[in-house]
């Protein structure tokens, strides 16, 4: 089935089927492989992709349900909030392996944009979705808290 | 600063003129692997590229799976080097064991044991010293000066009589042409710049692993390129008996089925044909081999093993007289079978014209893999090149003795021919259900207090080796594998008469090596038991430890520890109990204290763990704090979760709904520090793991909840 979509502020055709989850459109469609294949079952959140400016795990939504929503990568994060979170996650050598970190940043951009201020409640509830194997948790919340500081400034 | 992950940037670069390529010989002498390396621009035996532009290029021989081996091993260079940090850049080294062999292993280039900085910390200091000495000869000369009177810093090298300065770039070619120095004088550790400095250097995959731009296997393509999915038997021991391909085949994007000795391949335009092609895939297995016990029966015929004495270990006194004495303290602790589970799931991609491959992988033994594709596709091991990329995680799932994903991958690109370049990627569901697990494990422990002392202490192990049969049967010593025991056959402790004994059992279930290996359960049964007994002794937990201790750098870290987390008794103090735990794993000292409670919901809820660690010379801190706080997660969230149950033969979870993992509200607080230290340096990709789960039990303890006799503490029955 051919499908229009929109990703990262262009219209992209793509033939696949129906079910097709968007993540493997963006990666093997589209070539935009910063979004990560964890587990294919909304588990861990590698996958992590923004549809229209709200987190969303792409191995769980199937192209045809798309739409003409936007969808956001990792490679067309940007303003403010995705300044400051990539900022601060390089700041405090968060990444280990790094293959989790697409997602945990989607995440905590999409957090940033929603709480200005996010306590650590906050924080566990916008991120637990967002599983780190290396376990790099103590800088991801660290970084977060960093970020929002550097975006009050 | 930045590093590059595949070697084309490699091969396009080292065939850039003005290039210093720096091959490094081996003056260490006879036990270590015997390199021939010369000093040539277009030596493949490099360890440091410079280049025209200034740019220090550190060739990797340890793979970057999160652990920091590129930042790590740079930082080595760049030191006697004087670099400037800005300019510097990691790469991974192609495989050449004879190059790039890992001390530790032989003539075998591969990674684990946590030994990327030991292993290196004297061959690529005295590398960068050689490249130093080389980059002022050669500005000497041009300038007509004695070598003597240059000094560098930051990658400026200075003549201040004249006042003249260059970078690096400037006389790259110019040193390039230079013979390499027999003999460099290394710098004194107390004049280090970077080496031991806390926050001078960053990480240099940072960047690229917080924008999305880092390059994992999973994301190679190639024109033509084939996405390849094997469904694989449903239970250990069980062998293709035939399949059905019709209905695969129909599937759109689904080009080829092919069998391999691990089962059948399905080849699509992509990963989601393939997975669609799978799933529709008919196979029947032969499963008259096969593994149908559940882990509940292995458990209990384990358990069955360890009441009859195994293969002694190690053992002073007479035991059994000493059990007799004083008060008799009995502990059975079970472990189960673990998945490793890295965050990028195994994969591998590979071309092949026929004659040559090219394999772009994780790969973390690269000798083994490279050997193995050669023999698959029937052409020499020097036909075979590997590109070591960044890895999604590890943890011990890559380091495979059987290069069982290097002979699955090659399977692929020969069943389908040449000239299609193949990606192979396993799902998740086939990375937690296919095997290579942490062993099951029992231990069972006997121990007397009398007078209050510890008069004796019995442990036996049972489970299965990794080793026996393996390329690593060598380390075998008259029928034990040290693996098994290691961290459990000698422990700090003076404990009166002594026994650690060992039962290899039989599965056809796969296990592998493991994020800290033996000490996974052998940390956790030894600092329970002990717990147990001094708690039996009436002693504290802290100062009954010193008091047994002999280990002046065990001691060091836990009064470190206890320093650091003010100790002041295991309480509980409102509502809050204290545990603690000392663990030597690959010659690096870990303590930790945890601080617990009950939640809300009975489990445990750990609060805090505060650690000291010893490690030698710590050339990153933070780095090593990094991996202190990822052995922790890594670990607590096993202990609290994760186990790989099998029911008949088949493994009952399959993804992370079920093979739960630590999550970061379940991530406590971390506070580490590193013991000061000039002993030579020592790993932490693993150690920081050991300690967390007992110091935890030795807390649930003191709130009542007991120290879990059976991994994890959360167990869904
Ligand atoms: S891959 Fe989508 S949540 Fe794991
Ligand atoms: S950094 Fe490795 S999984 Fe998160």
């Amino acid at each position: 089935m051919p499908y229009s979509i929109t990703v990262n502020g262009a219209v992209r055709e793509v033939d696949v089927d129906p079910d097709t989850p968007l993540l493997w459109v963006i990666r093997d469609n589209l070539g935009l492989t910063g979004t990560k294949f964890g587990c294919g079952v909304a588990q861990c959140g590698a996958c992590t992709v923004h549809v229209d400016g709200q987190p969303r795990r792409s191995c769980a939504l199937p192209v045809s349900r798309l739409g003409n929503r936007q969808v956001t990568t990792i490679e067309g994060a940007d303003g403010p909030e995705a300044k400051a979170v990539q900022a601060a996650w390089a700041a405090r050598d968060v990444p280990q392996c790094g293959y989790c970190q697409s997602g945990q940043v989607m995440s905590a951009i999409a957090l940033l944009r929603e709480v200005k201020k996010p306590d650590d409640k906050a924080i566990d509830l916008a991120m637990n979705g967002n599983i780190c194997r290396c376990a790099t948790y103590v800088r991801i919340r660290a970084a977060i808290h960093d970020a929002a500081k550097a975006l009050e400034a | 600063m930045g590093y590059e992950s595949t070697g084309l940037s490699r091969r396009e670069a080292l065939s850039t003129a003005g290039a210093l390529v720096i091959g490094l010989s081996l003056p260490f002498g006879g036990a270590r692997a015997q390199g021939a390396p010369q000093a040539g621009p277009v030596d493949p035996n490099a360890f440091i590229r410079i280049g025209a532009d200034d740019s220090v290029t550190v060739i990797c021989k340890h793979i970057e799976m999160g652990q920091g081996p590129y930042t790590g091993l740079a930082t080595l260079v760049a030191e006697e080097l004087d670099a400037d940090w800005a300019q510097v850049r990691a790469e991974s080294a192609p495989a050449d064991a004879k190059i790039y062999a890992n001390f530790n292993f032989g003539v075998i280039q591969g990674t684990g044991g946590s030994s990327a900085m030991a292993n290196s910390y004297d061959q690529l200091r005295h590398a960068g010293a050689a490249a130093r000495a080389m980059l002022v000869l050669a500005a000497a000369q041009s300038w007509g000066v004695q070598p003597a009177t240059l000094s560098v810093e930051k990658g400026v090298i200075r003549h201040a009589p004249s006042g003249r300065e260059a970078r690096f770039g400037q006389f790259a070619a110019a040193a390039g042409r230079l013979p390499v120095p027999p003999k460099v004088t290394l710098k004194d550790p107390a004049s280090f710049r970077l080496i031991g400095q806390d926050r001078k250097v960053s990480r240099l995959d940072s960047v690229a692993k917080s924008n999305g731009s880092a390059r994992f296997t999973i994301d190679m393509a190639a024109p033509g390129m084939l996405t390849v999915v094997v469904a694989r038997p449903p239970c250990f021991g069980a062998k293709l008996a035939s399949f059905d391909a019709a209905e695969a085949l129909k599937v759109k994007g689904v080009v080829a089925v092919k069998p391999l000795s691990s089962g059948v391949a399905v080849y699509a335009d992509g990963m989601w044909p393939a997975l669609k092609g799978r799933g529709k895939l008919v196979a029947r297995w032969d499963e008259s081999a096969a593994e149908r016990r559940g882990s509940e029966e292995m458990v209990e015929a384990w358990r069955g093993l360890a009441g009859t004495a195994g293969t002694v270990v190690n053992s002073h006194g007479d035991v059994d007289a000493a059990l007799g004495q004083g008060d008799l303290v009995e502990a059975e602790y079970i472990f189960p079978y673990l998945a490793h589970a890295p965050m990028e799931p195994l994969d591998g991609y590979i071309e092949w014209d026929g004659k040559r491959a090219n394999a772009r992988f994780g790969s973390q033994i690269q000798t083994l893999d490279q050997a193995t594709i050669a023999k698959v596709l029937g052409i020499a091991p020097q036909a075979v090149s590997i590109e070591t990329l960044l890895a999604g995680g590890s943890f011990g799932r890559r380091a495979q003795g059987n290069a069982h994903l290097a002979s699955e991958l090659a399977e692929a690109a020969k069943a389908i021919g040449p000239g299609r370049p193949v990606k192979l990627v396993w799902t998740r569901e086939d990375d937690i259900m296919g095997g290579h697990y942490r062993p099951l494990f029992v231990h069972r422990l006997r121990g007397s207090v009398k007078d209050g002392a510890i008069a004796g202490w019995s442990n036996t192990i049972v489970g299965q080796s990794f080793i026996k049969g393996s390329p690593f049967e060598a380390m075998m010593k008259d029928g034990i594998d040290p693996t098994m025991s290691e961290g459990a056959s000698e422990i700090f402790y003076r404990t009166g008469a002594f026994r650690c004994d060992v039962h290899i059992a039989q599965s056809p279930v796969t296990t592998l090596w493991w994020r800290s290996v033996g000490h996974t359960h052998t940390g956790y049964a030894v600092e329970c038991f002990i717990d147990q007994l001094l708690e039996k002794a009436g002693q504290d937990p802290v100062a009954g430890r010193l008091a047994l201790m002999d280990n002046s750098r065990a001691a060091g870290v836990l009064k470190a520890v206890a320093e650091l987390a003010g100790w002041n008794g295991p309480g509980p103090v409102n509502g809050r109990a204290r545990g603690v735990a000392v663990v030597e794993s690959f010659r690096s000292f870990v303590a930790q204290i945890a601080e617990v409670s009950k939640g809300a919901d009975g489990l445990p809820k750990v609060h805090k763990i505060w650690c000291a660690v010893d490690v030698g010379v710590a050339i990153n801190p933070d780095v090593v704090r990094a991996q202190v706080e990822g052995g922790i997660g890594f670990g607590l969230g096993h202990a609290l979760f994760a186990e790989v149950p099998l029911e008949a033969g088949i493994p009952a979870v399959a993804n992370f709904d079920k093979y739960r993992s630590l999550r970061i509200h379940e991530m406590p607080e971390v506070e580490v520090v590193i013991v000061k230290s000039s002993e030579a340096p020592t790993g932490i990709g693993e150690p920081g793991l050991p300690p967390t789960a007992p110091a935890v039990a030795n807390a649930m303890a003191r709130l009542g909840l007991g120290r879990p006799s059976r991994l994890p503490f959360v167990r869904v029955a």
